[in-house]
């Protein structure tokens, strides 16, 4: 085995042309645990810590592009308030150890199904930004991830990036697990709503092959919102409006029984946390923090 | 593959290391530095902890490469002359030890929580340290020590 250890992206991207088979490692909280079982042996690893551009935040036109190395723990600390639900996600990520480690650009690589950042992302209509040694080009997360664990990644590609328009109303992410910390998710929810378009948009994880958008329930409380004037009042959203977006919720799901839950259990939890979160975030709205 | 690092401020020379270890290797089997454990080498027990260039990590999860030229600090670095650091002194006199498998780490662990928070309440604590697991206390203890490391580093107890 080989360690490449490129300290610009130009040297990264060049290393990754003529090594495609080399695996890049970021915090290496997932990838070093198949190390370490042997479950995995590559010719060759893609050290990105050394690596300037990607480990770096800026914010232009209202998109905050965020280096795909930059970890839970300075996401939390410096972009909070501009990416609140990615944040609020960020913060339920395993442990301090895993957090000062762990990486966005990692979870997008790795693309559980269970990643705690896609949700809040997929919400938040984040693009990843993907580079090579010729090039480089931006999709939706969407078509980002394919499957469970498969993306569109090419093998001389790397991510930099991803592009997260700054939030303009209030954002809530909230999972289920066994315990507060530590916890693969058994089914997570995260939703963002867009006061100036009147808008909502949601991002459903743990529950399908891959993170997953509620639409039916974004249009029917946006016409709920719509027709009762509350994106201008701010009055309360009925009890029975709210149920019915966490039954549209459990509906956009795709879930599947394994050792965390079983179908039955995961849309009754996404219902729940559907519900939850928009109570959370109105209540936001209302008291006119975001 | 040869390394250089920095472990409790003393630069260190590691030969014939294969590319493919990791920082807790390195360490243990390596260096000399035991002082870190592990457990479980994935992430879940915290054992490992270490301050990577002043980072709170695991160092099971971190490949030793990434450390190259880079500043370690083990439970081994955390004593002051001679004499154990006032966690350390803390874990052994609210009796929070027992088989001290988890010790190690949680020293490490509570070093960095009262480094950044100098009174941390309870939920504090457990946000802190639930990267690390204990078998043997059932954690009251745990808090015990952290608590009494706090007040000590404040003038009191
Ligand atoms: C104890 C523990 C608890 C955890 N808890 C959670 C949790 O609560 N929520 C959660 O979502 N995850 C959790 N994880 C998983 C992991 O921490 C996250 O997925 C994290 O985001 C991975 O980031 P990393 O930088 O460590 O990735 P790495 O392990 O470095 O890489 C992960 C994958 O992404 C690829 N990759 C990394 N960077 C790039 C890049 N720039 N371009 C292309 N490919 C890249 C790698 O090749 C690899 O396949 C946990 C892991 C552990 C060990
Ligand atoms: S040995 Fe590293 S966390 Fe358990
Ligand atoms: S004292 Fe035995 S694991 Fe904590």
């Amino acid at each position: 085995m080989e360690i490449l250890s490129p300290s610009s992206l130009q040297e990264a991207l060049l290393a990754k042309s003529e090594t495609p088979s080399a695996v890049p490692m970021a915090g290496g909280t997932d990838l070093m645990v198949e190390l370490n079982f042997d479950r995995r042996r590559p010719d060759a690893i893609l050290d990105l810590t050394r690596v300037p551009e990607l480990n770096g935040w800026e914010r232009a036109d209202g998109v905050i592009r965020l280096g795909a190395g930059v970890t839970y723990a300075r996401l939390v600390a410096e972009i909070a308030p501009e990416l609140p639900g990615l944040a609020i996600a960020a913060r339920t990520v395993g442990s301090p150890q895993i957090r000062n480690r762990g990486t966005v650009g990692g979870n997008l690589g790795s693309a559980s199904p269970a990643g705690d950042a896609l949700p809040p992302l997929l919400a938040a209509g984040a693009q990843v930004v993907l580079a090579s040694a010729t090039g480089s080009r931006s999709m939706p997360l969407t078509a980002f991830i394919t499957g469970p664990k498969t993306t569109s990644l090419e093998p001389g590609e790397l991510i930099t990036a991803v592009s997260v328009p700054v939030a303009t109303g209030p954002q809530q992410f909230s999972k289920i697990g066994t315990r507060n910390a530590m916890v693969i998710a058994v089914a997570s929810f995260a939703l963002a709503l867009h006061p100036e378009r009147q808008a909502v948009t949601t991002g459903i994880g743990s529950a399908g092959p891959r993170p997953l958008m509620a639409t039916a329930a974004e249009s029917f409380l946006k016409g709920v919102l719509d027709e009762e004037g509350l994106w201008d009042t701010h009055g309360p959203i009925l009890p029975a409006a709210a149920i019915r977006f966490g039954e549209l919720v459990a509906d956009a799901a795709q879930p599947i029984d394994d050792i965390r839950g079983t179908i039955r259990y995961r849309r009754h939890a996404l219902g729940v946390l559907a519900r939850r979160t928009l109570g959370w975030a109105w209540g936001d709205l209302r008291k006119g923090s975001r | 593959m040869n390394l250089h690092l920095n472990v409790n401020g003393r630069e260190h020379d590691a030969e014939d290391v294969w590319p493919g270890e990791s920082l807790l290797y390195v360490l243990r089997e390596r260096l000399g530095h035991p002082g870190s454990k592990n457990a479980c080498e994935q992430g879940e027990c915290g054992s490992c902890s270490v301050y990577l260039d002043g980072a709170l990590v695991c160092a099971c999860l971190v490949l030793a490469a990434q450390a190259e030229g880079r500043a370690v600090v083990t439970v081994e670095g955390l004593n002051e002359g001679g004499d154990l650091h006032p966690v350390q002194q803390a874990y052994l006199d609210a009796g929070a030890v027992q088989c001290g498998f988890c010790t190690p780490g949680l020293v490490v662990s509570t070093h960095s929580l009262l480094s950044r928070n100098a009174e941390p309440s309870d939920a504090e604590i457990r946000e802190a340290l639930a990267g690390n697991l204990c078998r043997c206390t059932g954690y009251v203890k745990i808090f015990d020590a952290v608590r009494l490391a706090a007040m000590r580093a404040q003038g009191g107890g």
